[in-house]
Protein backbone atom coordinates (compact mmCIF):
# COMPACT_ATOMS: atom_id res chain seq x y z
CA UNK A 1 0.00 0.00 0.00
CA UNK A 2 2.78 2.51 0.47
CA UNK A 3 4.62 1.64 -2.86
CA UNK A 4 0.84 2.18 -4.24
CA UNK A 5 0.52 5.77 -2.16
CA UNK A 6 4.03 6.76 -3.53
CA UNK A 7 2.70 6.81 -7.18
CA UNK A 8 1.30 10.20 -8.46
CA UNK A 9 -2.01 10.46 -10.06
CA UNK A 10 -2.24 9.87 -13.73
CA UNK A 11 -4.59 11.51 -15.96
CA UNK A 12 -6.52 8.82 -17.05
CA UNK A 13 -7.17 7.55 -13.21
CA UNK A 14 -8.74 11.31 -12.65
CA UNK A 15 -10.75 10.98 -15.37
CA UNK A 16 -12.04 7.79 -14.40
CA UNK A 17 -13.02 8.46 -11.10
CA UNK A 18 -14.65 11.77 -12.39
CA UNK A 19 -16.11 9.26 -14.65
CA UNK A 20 -17.59 6.92 -12.19
CA UNK A 21 -19.67 9.37 -10.17
CA UNK A 22 -20.23 11.83 -13.60
CA UNK A 23 -21.97 9.59 -15.62
CA UNK A 24 -24.76 7.93 -13.18
CA UNK A 25 -25.17 11.74 -11.58
CA UNK A 26 -25.57 13.17 -14.73
CA UNK A 27 -27.89 10.62 -16.19
CA UNK A 28 -30.24 11.27 -13.07
CA UNK A 29 -30.17 14.80 -13.50
CA UNK A 30 -31.20 14.55 -17.46
CA UNK A 31 -34.38 12.08 -16.29
CA UNK A 32 -35.29 14.46 -13.48
CA UNK A 33 -34.91 17.36 -16.01
CA UNK A 34 -37.21 15.93 -18.73
CA UNK A 35 -39.94 14.85 -15.39
CA UNK A 36 -39.75 18.43 -14.48
CA UNK A 37 -40.42 19.78 -17.98
CA UNK A 38 -43.89 18.77 -17.41
CA UNK A 39 -44.76 21.83 -15.08
CA UNK A 40 -44.21 23.96 -17.81
CA UNK A 41 -46.37 22.13 -20.27
CA UNK B 1 -7.23 -4.83 8.45
CA UNK B 2 -4.17 -2.66 8.15
CA UNK B 3 -5.68 -1.34 4.41
CA UNK B 4 -7.84 1.08 6.31
CA UNK B 5 -5.16 2.53 8.63
CA UNK B 6 -5.15 6.63 8.42
CA UNK B 7 -1.37 5.75 7.83
CA UNK B 8 -2.09 3.95 4.86
CA UNK B 9 -4.50 6.29 3.52
CA UNK B 10 -1.69 9.28 3.19
CA UNK B 11 -1.32 10.17 -0.11
CA UNK B 12 2.09 10.53 -1.44
CA UNK B 13 3.80 13.02 -3.69
CA UNK B 14 2.14 13.79 -6.84
CA UNK B 15 -1.22 12.65 -5.56
CA UNK B 16 -3.93 14.64 -7.53
CA UNK B 17 -6.28 16.15 -4.85
CA UNK B 18 -8.86 16.31 -7.47
CA UNK B 19 -9.25 12.64 -6.84
CA UNK B 20 -10.59 13.02 -2.92
CA UNK B 21 -14.10 14.91 -4.56
CA UNK B 22 -15.06 12.00 -6.20
CA UNK B 23 -13.88 9.44 -3.84
CA UNK B 24 -16.41 11.44 -1.31
CA UNK B 25 -19.13 11.24 -3.98
CA UNK B 26 -19.06 7.77 -3.95
CA UNK B 27 -19.93 7.72 -0.95
CA UNK B 28 -22.83 10.58 -0.77
CA UNK B 29 -24.55 9.58 -3.78
CA UNK B 30 -25.17 6.00 -2.41
CA UNK B 31 -26.38 7.12 1.02
CA UNK B 32 -28.28 9.91 -0.69
CA UNK B 33 -30.68 7.03 -1.67
CA UNK B 34 -32.64 7.85 1.61
CA UNK B 35 -34.43 10.89 -0.27
CA UNK B 36 -35.80 8.47 -2.90
CA UNK B 37 -37.14 5.64 -0.46
CA UNK B 38 -40.37 6.91 -0.93
CA UNK B 39 -40.47 4.87 -4.52
CA UNK B 40 -40.70 1.56 -1.97
CA UNK B 41 -43.79 2.65 0.00
CA UNK B 42 -46.50 1.93 -2.43
CA UNK B 43 -45.37 -1.26 -3.59
CA UNK B 44 -44.60 -2.24 0.10
CA UNK B 45 -48.44 -1.41 0.72
CA UNK B 46 -49.27 -4.33 -1.66
CA UNK B 47 -46.71 -7.17 -0.62
CA UNK B 48 -49.53 -9.83 0.25
CA UNK B 49 -51.98 -8.07 -2.05
CA UNK B 50 -49.65 -7.70 -4.55
CA UNK B 51 -51.72 -5.88 -7.08
CA UNK B 52 -53.66 -3.93 -4.84
CA UNK B 53 -53.11 -3.81 -0.37
CA UNK B 54 -55.05 -6.83 0.97
CA UNK B 55 -55.47 -7.00 5.02
CA UNK B 56 -51.95 -7.56 6.83
CA UNK B 57 -50.36 -5.16 4.04
CA UNK B 58 -48.51 -2.35 5.12
CA UNK B 59 -49.98 1.09 5.59
CA UNK B 60 -48.79 4.47 4.17
CA UNK B 61 -47.91 6.02 7.59
CA UNK B 62 -46.47 2.84 9.34
CA UNK B 63 -43.80 2.69 5.89
CA UNK B 64 -43.16 6.62 6.26
CA UNK B 65 -41.24 5.17 9.92
CA UNK B 66 -38.61 4.04 8.21
CA UNK B 67 -37.46 6.86 6.13
CA UNK B 68 -38.07 8.87 9.94
CA UNK B 69 -36.07 6.35 11.88
CA UNK B 70 -33.41 6.19 9.73
CA UNK B 71 -32.77 10.37 9.17
CA UNK B 72 -33.09 11.11 13.19
CA UNK B 73 -30.30 7.56 13.39
CA UNK B 74 -28.52 9.43 11.00
CA UNK B 75 -27.76 12.42 13.24
CA UNK B 76 -26.98 10.76 16.37
CA UNK B 77 -24.59 8.33 15.05
CA UNK B 78 -22.87 11.25 13.48
CA UNK B 79 -22.93 12.65 16.82
CA UNK B 80 -21.91 9.63 18.07
CA UNK B 81 -19.53 8.39 15.31
CA UNK B 82 -17.72 11.61 15.10
CA UNK B 83 -14.80 11.68 17.25
CA UNK B 84 -14.00 7.88 15.90
CA UNK B 85 -14.25 8.81 12.29
CA UNK B 86 -11.83 11.76 12.71
CA UNK B 87 -9.69 9.20 14.39
CA UNK B 88 -9.79 6.50 12.28
CA UNK B 89 -9.58 8.42 9.28
CA UNK B 90 -12.05 8.72 6.10
CA UNK B 91 -11.01 4.84 4.42
CA UNK B 92 -12.54 2.89 7.61
CA UNK B 93 -15.48 5.53 7.85
CA UNK B 94 -16.21 5.03 4.38
CA UNK B 95 -15.73 0.68 4.81
CA UNK B 96 -17.71 1.31 7.72
CA UNK B 97 -20.79 3.32 6.38
CA UNK B 98 -20.75 1.06 3.34
CA UNK B 99 -21.23 -2.13 5.42
CA UNK B 100 -23.88 -0.86 7.42
CA UNK B 101 -25.20 0.65 4.64
CA UNK B 102 -25.55 -2.25 2.64
CA UNK B 103 -26.52 -4.76 5.51
CA UNK B 104 -29.56 -2.48 5.86
CA UNK B 105 -30.68 -3.12 2.67
CA UNK B 106 -29.84 -6.81 3.39
CA UNK B 107 -31.58 -6.76 6.64
CA UNK B 108 -34.43 -5.03 4.84
CA UNK B 109 -34.92 -7.44 2.06
CA UNK B 110 -35.21 -10.55 4.73
CA UNK B 111 -37.50 -7.87 6.74
CA UNK B 112 -39.66 -7.90 3.45
CA UNK B 113 -39.70 -11.70 2.74
CA UNK B 114 -41.04 -12.62 6.60
CA UNK B 115 -42.97 -9.76 5.91
CA UNK B 116 -41.89 -8.03 9.32
CA UNK B 117 -42.03 -4.31 9.30
CA UNK B 118 -39.75 -4.21 12.97
CA UNK B 119 -36.87 -6.17 11.37
CA UNK B 120 -37.21 -3.11 8.14
CA UNK B 121 -36.96 -0.66 10.96
CA UNK B 122 -33.88 -2.38 12.65
CA UNK B 123 -31.98 -2.89 8.85
CA UNK B 124 -32.50 0.20 7.20
CA UNK B 125 -33.82 2.72 10.29
CA UNK B 126 -30.79 1.39 12.57
CA UNK B 127 -27.77 -0.52 10.95
CA UNK B 128 -28.78 1.76 7.67
CA UNK B 129 -29.18 5.16 9.47
CA UNK B 130 -25.37 4.55 11.26
CA UNK B 131 -23.95 3.95 7.39
CA UNK B 132 -25.95 7.27 6.55
CA UNK B 133 -24.61 9.11 9.47
CA UNK B 134 -21.23 7.90 9.41
CA UNK B 135 -20.79 7.97 5.70
CA UNK B 136 -22.30 11.42 5.65
CA UNK B 137 -19.49 13.17 7.84
CA UNK B 138 -16.75 10.63 6.64
CA UNK B 139 -15.10 12.74 4.02
CA UNK B 140 -15.77 16.04 5.38
CA UNK B 141 -12.66 16.74 6.77
CA UNK B 142 -10.23 14.89 5.15
CA UNK B 143 -11.88 18.02 1.76
CA UNK B 144 -11.04 20.82 3.94
CA UNK B 145 -7.78 19.23 4.85
CA UNK B 146 -7.24 19.30 0.87
CA UNK B 147 -8.74 22.32 -0.28
CA UNK B 148 -8.05 24.46 2.13
CA UNK B 149 -8.47 27.89 -0.25
CA UNK B 150 -11.68 26.45 -1.27
CA UNK B 151 -13.00 24.62 1.90
CA UNK B 152 -17.06 25.49 0.91
CA UNK B 153 -16.49 24.45 -3.09
CA UNK B 154 -14.82 21.26 -1.56
CA UNK B 155 -17.54 20.21 1.19
CA UNK B 156 -20.39 21.73 -1.31
CA UNK B 157 -19.59 19.12 -4.35
CA UNK B 158 -19.41 16.51 -1.48
CA UNK B 159 -22.81 17.45 0.01
CA UNK B 160 -24.18 18.04 -3.52
CA UNK B 161 -23.63 13.83 -4.09
CA UNK B 162 -26.07 13.85 -1.41
CA UNK B 163 -28.87 15.65 -2.77
CA UNK B 164 -27.78 14.23 -6.46
CA UNK B 165 -28.33 10.52 -5.04
CA UNK B 166 -31.69 10.21 -5.34
CA UNK B 167 -32.12 10.96 -8.78
CA UNK B 168 -30.01 7.79 -9.43
CA UNK B 169 -31.70 6.18 -7.04
CA UNK B 170 -35.02 7.15 -8.10
CA UNK B 171 -34.79 5.15 -11.37
CA UNK B 172 -32.55 2.58 -10.47
CA UNK B 173 -35.05 1.11 -8.36
CA UNK B 174 -38.22 1.77 -10.65
CA UNK B 175 -36.21 -0.15 -12.77
CA UNK B 176 -35.08 -3.55 -10.51
CA UNK B 177 -38.91 -3.55 -9.43
CA UNK B 178 -40.22 -3.63 -12.62
CA UNK B 179 -37.44 -6.35 -13.79
CA UNK B 180 -38.29 -8.72 -10.57
CA UNK B 181 -41.85 -8.55 -9.73
CA UNK B 182 -43.83 -11.18 -11.13
CA UNK B 183 -47.39 -12.18 -10.67
CA UNK B 184 -46.36 -13.62 -7.24
CA UNK B 185 -44.31 -10.87 -6.04
CA UNK B 186 -43.33 -7.40 -6.29
CA UNK B 187 -39.67 -7.59 -6.37
CA UNK B 188 -38.66 -5.24 -3.47
CA UNK B 189 -36.85 -7.60 -1.59
CA UNK B 190 -34.67 -8.83 -4.69
CA UNK B 191 -34.56 -5.15 -5.31
CA UNK B 192 -33.46 -4.21 -2.22
CA UNK B 193 -30.27 -6.62 -2.39
CA UNK B 194 -29.09 -5.66 -5.59
CA UNK B 195 -28.72 -2.68 -4.72
CA UNK B 196 -27.35 -3.40 -1.18
CA UNK B 197 -24.53 -5.00 -3.30
CA UNK B 198 -24.27 -1.71 -5.92
CA UNK B 199 -24.11 0.35 -3.04
CA UNK B 200 -21.08 -1.12 -1.47
CA UNK B 201 -19.35 -1.42 -4.34
CA UNK B 202 -19.63 1.91 -5.43
CA UNK B 203 -18.75 3.06 -1.97
CA UNK B 204 -16.07 0.63 -1.81
CA UNK B 205 -14.24 2.42 -4.34
CA UNK B 206 -14.23 5.69 -2.61
CA UNK B 207 -12.74 4.20 0.62
CA UNK B 208 -10.26 2.69 -2.00
CA UNK B 209 -9.39 6.00 -3.73
CA UNK B 210 -9.59 8.47 -0.48
CA UNK B 211 -6.24 10.02 0.93
CA UNK B 212 -4.98 12.01 3.69
CA UNK B 213 -2.84 14.67 2.86
CA UNK B 214 0.87 14.12 4.18
CA UNK B 215 1.50 16.71 7.03
CA UNK B 216 2.40 19.98 6.61
CA UNK B 217 1.16 19.43 2.69
CA UNK B 218 -0.74 22.51 1.10
CA UNK B 219 -1.63 23.48 -2.52
CA UNK B 220 0.61 25.01 -4.77
CA UNK B 221 0.95 28.91 -4.23
CA UNK B 222 -1.31 28.94 -1.25
CA UNK B 223 0.19 30.42 1.51
CA UNK B 224 -1.99 29.62 5.07
CA UNK B 225 -2.91 32.84 7.00
CA UNK B 226 -0.89 32.93 9.79
CA UNK B 227 -2.70 35.16 11.83
CA UNK B 228 -6.58 34.38 12.55
CA UNK B 229 -8.61 37.04 11.17
CA UNK B 230 -11.89 38.27 13.02
CA UNK B 231 -13.95 34.89 11.89
CA UNK B 232 -11.78 32.46 10.86
CA UNK B 233 -9.41 30.85 13.27
CA UNK B 234 -5.84 29.16 12.83
CA UNK B 235 -6.38 27.44 15.89
CA UNK B 236 -7.94 23.89 16.56
CA UNK B 237 -10.89 23.62 19.74
CA UNK B 238 -11.25 20.03 20.72
CA UNK B 239 -14.55 18.10 19.88
CA UNK B 240 -16.10 18.57 23.23
CA UNK B 241 -15.04 21.63 24.20
CA UNK B 242 -16.03 22.77 21.32
CA UNK B 243 -20.32 22.14 22.48
CA UNK B 244 -19.23 24.28 25.50
CA UNK B 245 -19.35 27.35 23.26
CA UNK B 246 -21.98 29.38 22.45
CA UNK B 247 -21.26 30.09 18.85
CA UNK B 248 -21.74 25.57 18.27
CA UNK B 249 -25.24 26.26 19.85
CA UNK B 250 -25.52 29.41 17.68
CA UNK B 251 -24.38 28.00 14.30
CA UNK B 252 -26.84 24.77 15.60
CA UNK B 253 -29.92 27.30 15.67
CA UNK B 254 -28.74 28.90 12.60
CA UNK B 255 -28.91 25.65 10.57
CA UNK B 256 -32.09 23.93 12.25
CA UNK B 257 -34.15 27.15 11.62
CA UNK B 258 -33.07 27.15 8.17
CA UNK B 259 -33.89 23.57 7.53
CA UNK B 260 -36.74 23.40 9.05
CA UNK B 261 -37.81 26.34 6.90
CA UNK B 262 -37.03 24.49 3.69
CA UNK B 263 -38.08 20.89 5.26
CA UNK B 264 -41.17 22.17 5.46
CA UNK B 265 -41.97 22.57 2.57
CA UNK B 266 -40.69 20.19 0.98
CA UNK B 267 -42.65 17.61 1.97
CA UNK B 268 -45.69 19.57 0.82
CA UNK B 269 -44.54 21.56 -2.83
CA UNK B 270 -46.70 18.79 -4.54
CA UNK B 271 -50.15 19.42 -2.51
CA UNK B 272 -49.37 23.14 -1.78
CA UNK B 273 -48.97 24.13 -5.53
CA UNK B 274 -51.72 22.51 -6.33
CA UNK B 275 -54.12 23.97 -3.66
CA UNK B 276 -52.71 27.19 -4.15
CA UNK B 277 -53.67 27.25 -7.58
CA UNK B 278 -56.38 25.14 -8.10
CA UNK B 279 -57.55 24.36 -12.08
CA UNK B 280 -53.81 25.79 -13.07
CA UNK B 281 -51.24 23.25 -11.56
CA UNK B 282 -52.36 20.03 -12.31
CA UNK B 283 -50.93 17.10 -10.45
CA UNK B 284 -48.32 16.00 -13.34
CA UNK B 285 -47.57 20.05 -13.62
CA UNK B 286 -46.90 19.16 -9.71
CA UNK B 287 -44.75 16.37 -9.84
CA UNK B 288 -42.72 17.94 -12.33
CA UNK B 289 -42.37 21.17 -9.90
CA UNK B 290 -41.19 18.98 -7.30
CA UNK B 291 -38.45 17.63 -9.75
CA UNK B 292 -37.37 20.86 -10.56
CA UNK B 293 -36.95 21.95 -6.55
CA UNK B 294 -34.74 18.33 -6.20
CA UNK B 295 -32.56 19.70 -8.33
CA UNK B 296 -32.04 23.50 -7.47
CA UNK B 297 -31.84 21.28 -3.93
CA UNK B 298 -28.43 19.79 -5.38
CA UNK B 299 -27.03 23.16 -7.49
CA UNK B 300 -27.86 24.96 -4.28
CA UNK B 301 -25.49 23.11 -2.11
CA UNK B 302 -22.39 23.13 -4.59
CA UNK B 303 -23.26 26.77 -5.79
CA UNK B 304 -24.00 28.29 -2.21
CA UNK B 305 -20.83 26.47 -0.41
CA UNK B 306 -18.72 27.97 -3.06
CA UNK B 307 -20.14 31.51 -3.10
CA UNK B 308 -19.37 31.39 0.40
CA UNK B 309 -15.49 30.70 0.18
CA UNK B 310 -15.98 34.41 -1.82
CA UNK B 311 -18.44 36.42 0.55
CA UNK B 312 -17.65 34.53 4.07
CA UNK B 313 -19.94 32.00 5.84
CA UNK B 314 -22.09 34.30 8.36
CA UNK B 315 -22.30 36.59 5.26
CA UNK B 316 -23.44 33.76 3.23
CA UNK B 317 -26.15 32.64 6.13
CA UNK B 318 -27.30 36.21 6.08
CA UNK B 319 -28.36 35.95 2.55
CA UNK B 320 -30.11 32.70 3.40
CA UNK B 321 -32.02 34.45 6.26
CA UNK B 322 -32.86 37.25 4.37
CA UNK B 323 -33.59 36.46 1.29
CA UNK B 324 -35.43 33.50 2.26
CA UNK B 325 -37.54 36.08 4.51
CA UNK B 326 -39.15 38.24 1.41
CA UNK B 327 -39.23 35.29 -0.70
CA UNK B 328 -41.57 34.03 2.13
CA UNK B 329 -43.18 36.81 3.13
CA UNK B 330 -43.67 36.70 -0.94
CA UNK B 331 -45.42 33.51 -1.50
CA UNK B 332 -49.29 34.55 -0.50
CA UNK B 333 -48.85 37.50 -2.89
CA UNK B 334 -47.99 35.12 -5.61
CA UNK B 335 -50.86 32.65 -4.62
CA UNK B 336 -53.44 36.12 -4.19
CA UNK B 337 -52.36 37.17 -7.44
CA UNK B 338 -52.47 33.66 -9.37
CA UNK B 339 -49.14 34.46 -10.68
CA UNK B 340 -47.60 30.70 -11.01
CA UNK B 341 -44.11 31.24 -11.80
CA UNK B 342 -43.37 33.77 -9.15
CA UNK B 343 -44.54 30.98 -6.69
CA UNK B 344 -42.24 28.86 -8.45
CA UNK B 345 -39.73 31.12 -8.59
CA UNK B 346 -39.62 31.83 -4.99
CA UNK B 347 -39.71 27.97 -4.17
CA UNK B 348 -36.67 27.01 -6.17
CA UNK B 349 -34.71 30.24 -4.60
CA UNK B 350 -35.62 28.85 -1.04
CA UNK B 351 -34.95 25.43 -2.01
CA UNK B 352 -31.32 26.13 -3.01
CA UNK B 353 -30.67 28.23 0.22
CA UNK B 354 -31.89 24.82 2.06
CA UNK B 355 -29.58 22.77 0.21
CA UNK B 356 -26.84 25.63 0.55
CA UNK B 357 -27.47 25.68 4.70
CA UNK B 358 -26.10 22.14 4.76
CA UNK B 359 -22.87 22.64 2.08
CA UNK B 360 -21.98 26.06 3.91
CA UNK B 361 -21.88 24.29 7.16
CA UNK B 362 -18.52 22.42 7.55
CA UNK B 363 -16.48 25.43 5.99
CA UNK B 364 -18.07 27.65 8.90
CA UNK B 365 -17.67 25.04 11.70
CA UNK B 366 -13.90 25.34 10.10
CA UNK B 367 -13.57 28.85 10.10
CA UNK B 368 -14.65 28.83 14.43
CA UNK B 369 -13.11 25.62 15.56
CA UNK B 370 -10.51 24.70 13.26
CA UNK B 371 -9.73 21.93 10.72
CA UNK B 372 -8.80 19.21 13.34
CA UNK B 373 -12.02 17.98 14.60
CA UNK B 374 -14.46 19.54 11.99
CA UNK B 375 -15.65 16.15 11.00
CA UNK B 376 -16.86 15.25 14.50
CA UNK B 377 -18.11 18.85 15.45
CA UNK B 378 -19.88 18.57 12.25
CA UNK B 379 -21.58 15.19 13.36
CA UNK B 380 -22.76 16.80 16.25
CA UNK B 381 -24.35 19.91 14.47
CA UNK B 382 -26.32 17.06 12.38
CA UNK B 383 -28.50 16.57 15.36
CA UNK B 384 -30.18 20.23 14.12
CA UNK B 385 -31.04 18.42 11.18
CA UNK B 386 -32.87 15.43 13.09
CA UNK B 387 -34.07 18.19 14.67
CA UNK B 388 -35.65 20.07 11.92
CA UNK B 389 -36.98 17.08 10.55
CA UNK B 390 -39.17 16.95 13.36
CA UNK B 391 -40.21 20.36 13.53
CA UNK B 392 -40.56 21.77 9.72
CA UNK B 393 -42.91 19.28 8.44
CA UNK B 394 -44.84 18.96 12.05
CA UNK B 395 -45.47 22.96 11.31
CA UNK B 396 -46.49 22.64 8.21
CA UNK B 397 -49.19 20.04 8.28
CA UNK B 398 -50.53 21.15 11.82
CA UNK B 399 -50.70 24.36 10.55
CA UNK B 400 -52.42 23.75 7.37
CA UNK B 401 -54.66 21.42 9.16
CA UNK B 402 -56.00 23.97 11.51
CA UNK B 403 -56.56 26.33 9.35
CA UNK B 404 -58.73 24.40 6.71
CA UNK B 405 -60.74 22.88 9.88
CA UNK B 406 -61.64 26.46 10.94
CA UNK B 407 -62.89 27.45 7.22
CA UNK B 408 -59.98 29.19 5.93
CA UNK B 409 -59.87 28.62 2.00
CA UNK B 410 -57.46 25.89 1.37
CA UNK B 411 -55.84 28.03 -1.46
CA UNK B 412 -54.98 30.18 1.76
CA UNK B 413 -54.22 28.09 4.20
CA UNK B 414 -50.54 28.05 3.46
CA UNK B 415 -50.47 31.98 4.63
CA UNK B 416 -50.17 31.85 7.89
CA UNK B 417 -47.29 28.67 7.49
CA UNK B 418 -45.40 31.25 5.64
CA UNK B 419 -45.27 34.04 7.80
CA UNK B 420 -44.15 31.32 10.29
CA UNK B 421 -41.32 30.09 8.33
CA UNK B 422 -40.61 33.79 7.95
CA UNK B 423 -40.02 34.45 11.01
CA UNK B 424 -38.15 31.24 11.85
CA UNK B 425 -35.92 32.60 9.99
CA UNK B 426 -35.40 36.24 11.55
CA UNK B 427 -34.43 34.17 14.96
CA UNK B 428 -31.92 32.46 12.52
CA UNK B 429 -30.59 35.79 11.09
CA UNK B 430 -30.42 36.86 14.89
CA UNK B 431 -28.59 34.02 16.02
CA UNK B 432 -26.03 34.13 13.17
CA UNK B 433 -25.70 37.92 14.04
CA UNK B 434 -24.47 36.44 17.48
CA UNK B 435 -21.60 34.68 16.41
CA UNK B 436 -18.42 35.94 17.18
CA UNK B 437 -14.78 34.70 17.20
CA UNK B 438 -14.26 31.69 19.71
CA UNK B 439 -12.36 32.37 23.31
CA UNK B 440 -8.99 31.46 23.57
CA UNK B 441 -9.45 29.63 26.39
CA UNK B 442 -11.31 26.87 24.41
CA UNK B 443 -8.45 26.54 21.71
CA UNK B 444 -6.00 23.83 21.63
CA UNK B 445 -2.47 24.20 22.75
CA UNK B 446 0.21 23.59 20.28
CA UNK B 447 2.78 21.08 21.69
CA UNK B 448 5.29 23.76 22.29
CA UNK B 449 2.73 25.37 23.97
CA UNK B 450 1.70 22.57 26.45
CA UNK B 451 5.98 21.27 26.43
CA UNK B 452 6.77 24.81 28.16
CA UNK B 453 3.96 25.13 29.91
CA UNK B 454 4.78 21.74 31.38
CA UNK B 455 8.65 22.86 32.15
CA UNK B 456 6.85 26.15 33.94
CA UNK B 457 4.81 24.21 36.17
CA UNK B 458 8.07 21.21 36.85
CA UNK B 459 10.02 24.38 37.62
CA UNK B 460 7.82 26.06 40.59
CA UNK B 461 8.25 25.30 43.97
CA UNK B 462 5.99 22.36 45.36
Amino acid sequence: MANENQQGTKTWQLALAWAWVGIPLTLGVIQTLINSMKLFQ
Amino acid sequence: MSFLDRSNTIAGPGFSRWMVPPAALCVHLCIGQAYAFSVFNLPMTKLIGISKSAPGDWNLPELGWIFSIGIFVLGFSAAIFGRWVEEGGPRRAMFTAALCWAIGFFISAFGVYIHNLWVIYFGYGLVGGCGLGIGYISPVSTLIKWFPDRPGMATGMAIMGFGGGAFIASPLSVWLMQKFSTPTHVGVAQTFIVMGAIYFVFMMVGAFIVRVPAPGWKPAGYTPPIQATKLITTNDVFVYDALKTPQFWLIWWVLCLNVTAGIGVIGQASAMSQEMFPGKVTVVAAAGFVGLMSLFNMGGRFCWASISDYIGRKNTYFVFMVLGFVLYCTVPTMGAIGSVTGFVLCFLIIISMYGGGFSTVPAYLKDMFGTRYVGAIHGWLITAWSMAGIFGPVLVNYIRQYNVTHGVPKADAYNVTMYIMAGLLVIGFICNLLVKAVDRRYHMRSETEAESSKLATAGQPA
